[in-house]
């Protein structure tokens, strides 16, 4: 099954670049695995094309700060508001959303939160979201090997 | 419909602008008893943040406050910059800077035509759900708004925040063979860009003329983006460094965003309708005939038809960034020679949303001691609240949700940014 890791992020607030971190890692391991910072088109693009996605964004939603959320949005659409917190006009959901719409969605869809804490201006992670950004690339590359064997 | 009644209309939370803003509409009986634009983004302290810095990082620092107009803020800052350095950058990279600068209004205005705007006239709740409905048009939106993130990518380096500008000009120049596979995206996006202006001017749009002031740049020949002074329909036409004494910002207690006005006339509008007013005549012959066949007369004061003259500047920004590459021969140099001196310098450039100003204060080092920046939306706020009072006295007849509905529908007329519009500084923030 191909398969692609996407992380979603703002490299210059804060905790809004935990998905990409952790993207950034797993690349460095090999594995389809590319950033992007919210723009709609090329979050649209990078969300097809293959037969599984893997996304990880920061969310807010008031859980406690390294908190790894995860969400099969195969079928069914991830809840807008721990996405929301972006300035630009479509956050990740409505860009599921958007792909789902328009028929380009990936058939497979795993969504991976990581709860941030400061999203103020600024490149460093808190260490509650650094730390779960290694949680993080360890579940991605589980979910891989499990997407990998359902494509068997 | 004169009833004693009070109704109060709240919507806390705006979709489909961007940042975070709100409303509130207090009626009684027939009598608009409060409107209120209130904007939640934390506010930016990028006027305090630029005190102390180097001029040279006036541009970088300035593309941060916006993540979808990064170019207006660099332009109108090392315009500002260069005027204090003594130099003009002009020929072709002023016209690299213009083709950057088309690239931005682009994608900033596909975005809000099709994903923000277009749903309010269609009937649909949001981009996705028209999407399902017109697969097609959403799917040429995107190729539309990803002509321009190319162009802003070959040109400045990076679709979001620009590395390449510099005050002086640019890092580095394009070849024109770099340029050249542009040129087929952009005349594909310039279809969908007529294809756009002819739909926008087929729909329904509410009956509302605004009587408020005109404002934009004014440039001998060309349609307004890079440079001018600054003019209207009433009568002003002042060089940039008497900005202060015509105009002035206002923190207003309820928002975090400063209220700007004209001195002498009070409040006034920028942006596409502002251009659109004062120098339709130089749009592209393809434009103002597509401008004309929708509907729009030399004037268009109705600012729920801003979507069409959005379009009708999409398509113009299509049909610009073509002919400045094909005119394209690269410069010797990436930059002009400069070196900093003790002054003040002025810059403004029509973002997206209208103009963006810029004054700065710099010692004979070159450090900043003094930022002003004047974003577009914060000049539109008493405009958009007049516009809100304006189209609730005349919908009076309409149940809430549908009048708040046409309320949020009036505030997207402007494309909104809100994120930019909070710059001021004195308020202090709470993490939690």
């Amino acid at each position: 099954m191909s398969a692609r890791v996407v992380g979603v992020g703002n490299r210059w607030r804060g905790d809004d670049a935990a998905g990409l971190a952790v993207a950034r890692r797993l690349a460095a391991e090999g594995v389809d695995a590319i950033e992007r910072d919210g723009e709609p088109a090329a979050l649209v693009d990078a969300l097809g094309g293959v037969e599984a996605v893997v996304v990880v964004d920061a969310v807010r939603s008031g859980a406690r700060p390294g908190a790894l959320v995860r969400w099969d949005a195969s079928e069914e659409a991830v809840p807008l508001a721990p996405f929301r917190g972006s300035t630009h006009a479509l956050g990740l959901a409505e860009a599921i959303e958007l792909s789902r719409a328009l028929g380009r969605l990936a058939p497979r869809v795993v969504v991976y939160g990581i709860e941030g804490e400061d999203f103020g201006t600024g490149k460093r992670l808190s260490p509650a979201v650094e730390r779960a950004v290694g949680e993080a690339v360890a579940a991605v590359r589980g979910e891989l090997l499990q997407l990998a064997g359902e494509g068997r | 419909m004169s009833s004693r009644r009070t109704r109060t209309i709240r919507t806390d939370y705006l979709a489909r602008v961007e940042g975070e803003g709100a409303m509130l509409v207090r009626l009684k009986g027939d009598r608009v008893e409060e409107i209120e634009l209130r904007i939640y983004e934390p506010p930016r302290f990028f006027e305090a943040l630029l005190r102390g810095r180097a001029f040279i990082e006036a541009p970088d620092i300035t593309s941060r406050i916006c993540g979808i107009c990064p170019v207006a803020y660099q332009m109108s800052a090392v315009q500002a910059m260069e005027q204090i350095c003594g130099v003009t950058v002009g020929g072709q990279l002023r016209a690299l800077r213009r083709l950057l600068y088309c690239g931005e209004w682009i994608e900033s205005h596909a975005l809000h035509v099709f994903m923000l705007h277009l749903p309010d006239f269609l009937g649909y709740e949001s981009a996705i759900h028209m999407a399902r409905d017109h697969a097609a048009l959403v799917e040429s939106a995107l190729a539309l708004k990803k002509a321009g993130n190319e162009v802003m990518t070959v040109v400045g380096g990076r679709e979001v925040h620009p590395v390449n500008v510099r005050v002086g000009g640019f890092y580095r120049v394009p070849t024109k063979a770099e340029l050249a596979p542009l040129r087929e995206k952009l005349e594909r996006a310039r279809e969908t860009a007529l294809e756009a202006v002819r739909l926008t001017g087929g729909l329904d749009f509410p009956d509302y003329e605004q009587d408020v002031e005109l404002v934009a740049l004014a440039q001998a020949g060309e349609y307004p983006i890079d440079l001018g002074r600054i003019v209207s329909d009433r009568g002003l036409d002042i060089p940039l460094h008497v900005w202060n004494d015509h105009f002035v910002e206002e923190h207003v207690e309820r928002s975090n965003a400063l209220h700007a006005r004209l001195r002498e006339r009070g409040t006034y509008l920028v942006g596409p309708l502002a251009r659109y007013a004062l120098a339709s005549e130089l749009l592209s012959p393809l434009a103002r005939e597509a401008a004309k066949e929708a509907g729009l007369g030399p004037v268009c004061r109705n600012p729920f038809q801003s979507i069409v003259v959005r379009c009708v500047e999409l398509l113009y920004a299509c049909d610009e960034a073509l002919r400045l590459i094909d005119a394209y021969e690269r410069p010797d140099r990436p930059d002009v020679e400069l070196a900093p001196r003790a002054g003040v310098g002025h810059g403004a450039t029509e973002a997206p949303r209208g103009i963006c100003y810029h004054r700065y204060e710099i010692d004979a080092e070159g450090t900043i001691l003094d930022a002003q920046i004047v974003p577009p939306t914060s000049q539109n706020q008493r405009a958009i609240e007049a516009d809100l009072r304006g189209v609730v006295e005349r919908s009076l007849g309409l149940e809430d949700a549908a009048l708040g509905l046409r309320c949020e529908q009036t505030i997207r007329n402007y494309d909104p940014c809100i994120s930019c519009a909070t710059h001021f500084l004195d308020l202090t923030v709470e993490r939690r």
